[in-house]
C-alpha cells in the first residue's frame, strides 16, 4: 500500500515537473537557471597566454560591465578555466560546464585541438559556442556544427591577406619557413594559393620541428633561394626565434619577412628594432579608430598591455552574445544562435559583421607594416595601415566551404 | 660551383658554421651536467632552468639596474652559482646516501618551480635583448656572412670548456677533485674536505649553464620556456659521450651540433629526432657511452 502511494506521488510529481518545464519553455523572456553563464576555456598558463589566457578573462569581464552586469533581469556572471592546451581537457570541462553549471555559452577556446574538442561537446549539448582563439579552417569546413561560431580569424584569412598584399606591393617570389605539423602546412597552403592567384611565384620551403631552438639554419637556406619574400608559416615562439635570427643575419634588410601569423604582443616581445618593415595580417589593432583606442585603453588600465586580436575578439563575441540574448528574449541555445546569425554586429572589435550559416563570422581584415622605432611615438604603437581587406575577401568564400550544412 | 650531395658548398659550410655554434651550447651545457653527475652522482634536471635563469637574469639586470652585457657576463654566472650552492646546501645534501633518482625528482621539481614562477612574472612570449654594440655587423667569410656575436659565442665557448677540462684534469685541485669521486672516505681522511668541494663543484657544473644563458641572451629570444626545448637533447649528449665524462660531453656536443647542422639541410624534419637516434645507436654499441667507462 505505502509503495503504491509513493508510486502514485512519484507520477504526480513528475507530471508536474514537465508541465513547469515545459511552461518555461513556452514563456519568453525567461532565462534558464536564472543566470546566464559565459566560460572562458583558454591557456593560462602554456605558450598562448599571453595572446589569450587572463587577458581573455579581462576582455570577457569588460562586454559583462558595459551590459550592466544584468540581461532581461537576471545576473551575468563570468567563469573560467585553464585547458592545459589539453583536447580531452577542454571537452571535460565544457560537458561539466554544460551539464552542472549551468554554462550558457563559452567563449576564447584558443589552440585548434582543444577549440575542436570543446566544439564537438557544445554540438552534443546544444550550447553555443564562440571560438576566437582557434585558427584552423575546420571549424566552418569539415567540422562545422549549428552551435559553433569561428569569430576572430583563421589561417584561410591570416595567409592569404599577407599573400595577396604582399604579392601586390612588390613581393613576388616567396619562400617558406613552416612549422612541421598540420597547422603550419595548411597555413602554407592557403597563402600558396594567394600568391599564385595575383602571380606571384613560390620559390621553395622548408619544414622547421616544432619548438626548434635555433632557425638561423632555415633562413640561410632561405637566403640562398634568393626570394623577395620569406613567408613565416609558424606561430609563436617559432616566428619570433624565426624573426630575430633574422635581425642578426641581416638578412631582412634585403629580404622582407612575412609573418603569417603574428600578434601584437609578440611583435612587443621582440621590440621595433628587429621586426621594423614586417608585413603583418590582423583581424584588430588598437589604434584604428576611436573605439578600438577607446577599447584598447580601457584594457590596458586593466591588464597593463593591448589587446591582441583574440582578446578583442572575446570582448566583442560575449557582447554579441548578451545583446543577441537580450533581443531575443530568451537564453535558449536554438533562439539565441538564430538571432545572432540575423544580426549584423557593429563594437570595437568589428564593424557590420555577419555570421554566416557555415558559423564563420565575416569581417574587415587588416594587412599591417611594422612601424620603425623612429617612427613609433611610443609603447604599442607598432603598425602601420597598408591595406583593409573587406570581410568578403579575407576569408574562404562560403561557395568553397566544405561545412556538410551548406547545401549546394 | 663545387657541390657535395647537390648542396652548394659554401651553403653547405655555413650550415656547418651555424651547427658548430650550436654545438657550442650543447657542449657548455653538457659539460655542467657532466661535472655534476660524476662528482656528486646526481641528474640535474633544473639545468635547463637554470640556463633560462642565466638568460633572464641577464635581461634583467640591463632593464632594472642597467649592467650591461659584459658586467652580467661576470656576475649572472655567480649569482647562479650563489643560487647552486643555496640549493646544494639546504637540499641535494639530504639526498646523497639514496637513490639517484630522488636527486633526479628533486632537481626536475626544483626546474618546473622556477620555470613556472618566471612563465607567471614574465609571460611565455620571451624578452627581448640586443646584440651588444662591439658585436653588431658580420663577418664575411667567403661563404656566409657569421655575425660577429655569433663567432664570439664559439670563442668563448671554447675557451670556457677548455679551461674546466684544463682545470679538472690537469691541476692538483682537479686531481683532488677525481680522487674524491673514487673514494670521498679515503680523500677526507688525507684531510680535505670534500662536502665544501661537493658544494664548489656543483655551483661550477650550474654557474656553467648560468654562462651559457647569458652567452644565448643576445642570440635568441629570452623566454622561461627556452631550458625545456633545450635540455633533453643535452641529456642525450651526455649520454652518448658518457655519463660524468668532460672531454665526452665536450667532444659529442660539439658533434652533434654539427651533425644536427647537415640534417637541416639534407632533411631538415628530422633535425630534432637525429640525435636521439644516435643516442640509441651508441647505447646499443657502446651502453657507457662514447666516451665513459664502464663501471
Amino acid at each position: 500500500m505505502q509503495s503504491k502511494l509513493s508510486i502514485l506521488i512519484g507520477c504526480g510529481l513528475l507530471l508536474a515537473n514537465v508541465a513547469a518545464g515545459g511552461q518555461a519553455k513556452a514563456g519568453a523572456g525567461k532565462i534558464s537557471d536564472g543566470i546566464v553563464k559565459v566560460g572562458v576555456i583558454t591557456d593560462l598558463s602554456g605558450l598562448y597566454s599571453d595572446l589569450s589566457g587572463q587577458g581573455s578573462i579581462i576582455a570577457a569581464q569588460m562586454a559583462v560591465n558595459e551590459f550592466g552586469g544584468k540581461v532581461l533581469g537576471a545576473p551575468i556572471q563570468i567563469v573560467s578555466a585553464d585547458h592545459q592546451n589539453k583536447a580531452d581537457i577542454a571537452a571535460n570541462k565544457a560537458r561539466q560546464w554544460f551539464d552542472t553549471q549551468q554554462v550558457d555559452v563559452i567563449v576564447d577556446g584558443v589552440n585548434s585541438a582543444a577549440g575542436l574538442a570543446v566544439s564537438k561537446v557544445a554540438n552534443e549539448k546544444h550550447r553555443i559556442f564562440i571560438d576566437s582563439g582557434a585558427g584552423s579552417t575546420r571549424f566552418t569546413n569539415e567540422d562545422c556544427n549549428p552551435y559553433t561560431i569561428h569569430y576572430a580569424y583563421d589561417t584561410y584569412a591570416t595567409g592569404s591577406v599577407t599573400g595577396k598584399a604582399v604579392v601586390q606591393h612588390g613581393g613576388t617570389t616567396w619562400f617558406f619557413i613552416t612549422a612541421d605539423y598540420a597547422f603550419g602546412k595548411s597555413l602554407q597552403q592557403d597563402t600558396t594559393t594567394a600568391i599564385n592567384g595575383v602571380g606571384g611565384k613560390v620559390l621553395g620551403s622548408v619544414l622547421a620541428p616544432l619548438n626548434a631552438p635555433d632557425f638561423s639554419s632555415y633562413l640561410l637556406q632561405a637566403q640562398g633561394s634568393g626570394a623577395k619574400v620569406i613567408g613565416l608559416a609558424n606561430a609563436g615562439g617559432d616566428t619570433i626565434n624565426s624573426i630575430k635570427a633574422a635581425s642578426e643575419f641581416g638578412i631582412n634588410k634585403k629580404q622582407t619577412l612575412a609573418g603569417l601569423l603574428v600578434f601584437i604582443t609578440d611583435i612587443h616581445a621582440l621590440g621595433l628594432q628587429v621586426t621594423q618593415g614586417m608585413y603583418v595580417a590582423d583581424g584588430f589593432y588598437w589604434d584604428l579608430n576611436d573605439a578600438t583606442r577607446k577599447f584598447g585603453k580601457a584594457f590596458m588600465a586593466k591588464a597593463n598591455k593591448m589587446p591582441t586580436m583574440v582578446q578583442a575578439a572575446v570582448y566583442s563575441s560575449t557582447l554579441e552574445y548578451l545583446r543577441a540574448v537580450q533581443a531575443a528574449g530568451t537564453d535558449d541555445a536554438d533562439t539565441v544562435m538564430r538571432k545572432l546569425k540575423e544580426m549584423t554586429l557593429n563594437d570595437a572589435f568589428v564593424k557590420n559583421g555577419k555570421i554566416r550559416a557555415d558559423g564563420r563570422m565575416v569581417h574587415d581584415f587588416y594587412l599591417f607594416q611594422v612601424k620603425s622605432p623612429g617612427e613609433s611615438k611610443g609603447d604599442w604603437d607598432f603598425y602601420k595601415l597598408v591595406a583593409t581587406v573587406p570581410g568578403d575577401q579575407a576569408f574562404q568564400p562560403l561557395s568553397a566551404s566544405r561545412c556538410p550544412m551548406i547545401k549546394k | 660551383m663545387s657541390e657535395v650531395f647537390g648542396i652548394p658548398l659554401p651553403a653547405l659550410l655555413g650550415q656547418l658554421m651555424l651547427g658548430l655554434v650550436n654545438g657550442c651550447f650543447y657542449a657548455m651545457l653538457s659539460l655542467g651536467l657532466a661535472i655534476i653527475f660524476g662528482m656528486l652522482n646526481i641528474i640535474n634536471f633544473a639545468h635547463g632552468a637554470l640556463y633560462m635563469m642565466g638568460a633572464v637574469f641577464t635581461w634583467i639586470a640591463l632593464a632594472q639596474f642597467g649592467i650591461g652585457y659584459w658586467w652580467s657576463l661576470l656576475l649572472v654566472p655567480l649569482v647562479i652559482a650563489l643560487f647552486g650552492v643555496m640549493v646544494e646546501r639546504t637540499m641535494l645534501r639530504r639526498l646523497y646516501k639514496l637513490d639517484n633518482l630522488y636527486g633526479l625528482l628533486l632537481t626536475f621539481g626544483i626546474a618546473l618551480v622556477t620555470e613556472g614562477l618566471f612563465r607567471h612574472r614574465y609571460g611565455v612570449s620571451g624578452l627581448p635583448y640586443s646584440i651588444p654594440e662591439a658585436f653588431s655587423g658580420t663577418f664575411n667569410l667567403g661563404f656566409m656572412f657569421l655575425p660577429k656575436y655569433r663567432a664570439w659565442v664559439i670563442a668563448a665557448s671554447l675557451l670556457t670548456c677548455f679551461t674546466t677540462w684544463f682545470v679538472v684534469e690537469r691541476t692538483q685541485l682537479g686531481a683532488y677533485l677525481r680522487a674524491a669521486t673514487e673514494n670521498p672516505q679515503l680523500v677526507q681522511t688525507f684531510g680535505i674536505n670534500v662536502p665544501a668541494m661537493i658544494t664548489i663543484t656543483y655551483a661550477v657544473g650550474v654557474g656553467l649553464a648560468g654562462l651559457a644563458g647569458v652567452l644565448a641572451a643576445p642570440a635568441t629570444q629570452i623566454s622561461p620556456l627556452m631550458g625545456t626545448n633545450l635540455i633533453i637533447v643535452v641529456f642525450a649528449v651526455v649520454v652518448i659521450g658518457g655519463m660524468g665524462s668532460i672531454l665526452g660531453s665536450i667532444v659529442t656536443g660539439l658533434g652533434l651540433g654539427l651533425i644536427e647542422g647537415l640534417t637541416k639541410v639534407f632533411y631538415s624534419q628530422a633535425s630534432n629526432s637525429v640525435v636521439f637516434l644516435i643516442m640509441a645507436l651508441v647505447l646499443l654499441v657502446r651502453p657507457a657511452g662514447l666516451f665513459g667507462r664502464e663501471r
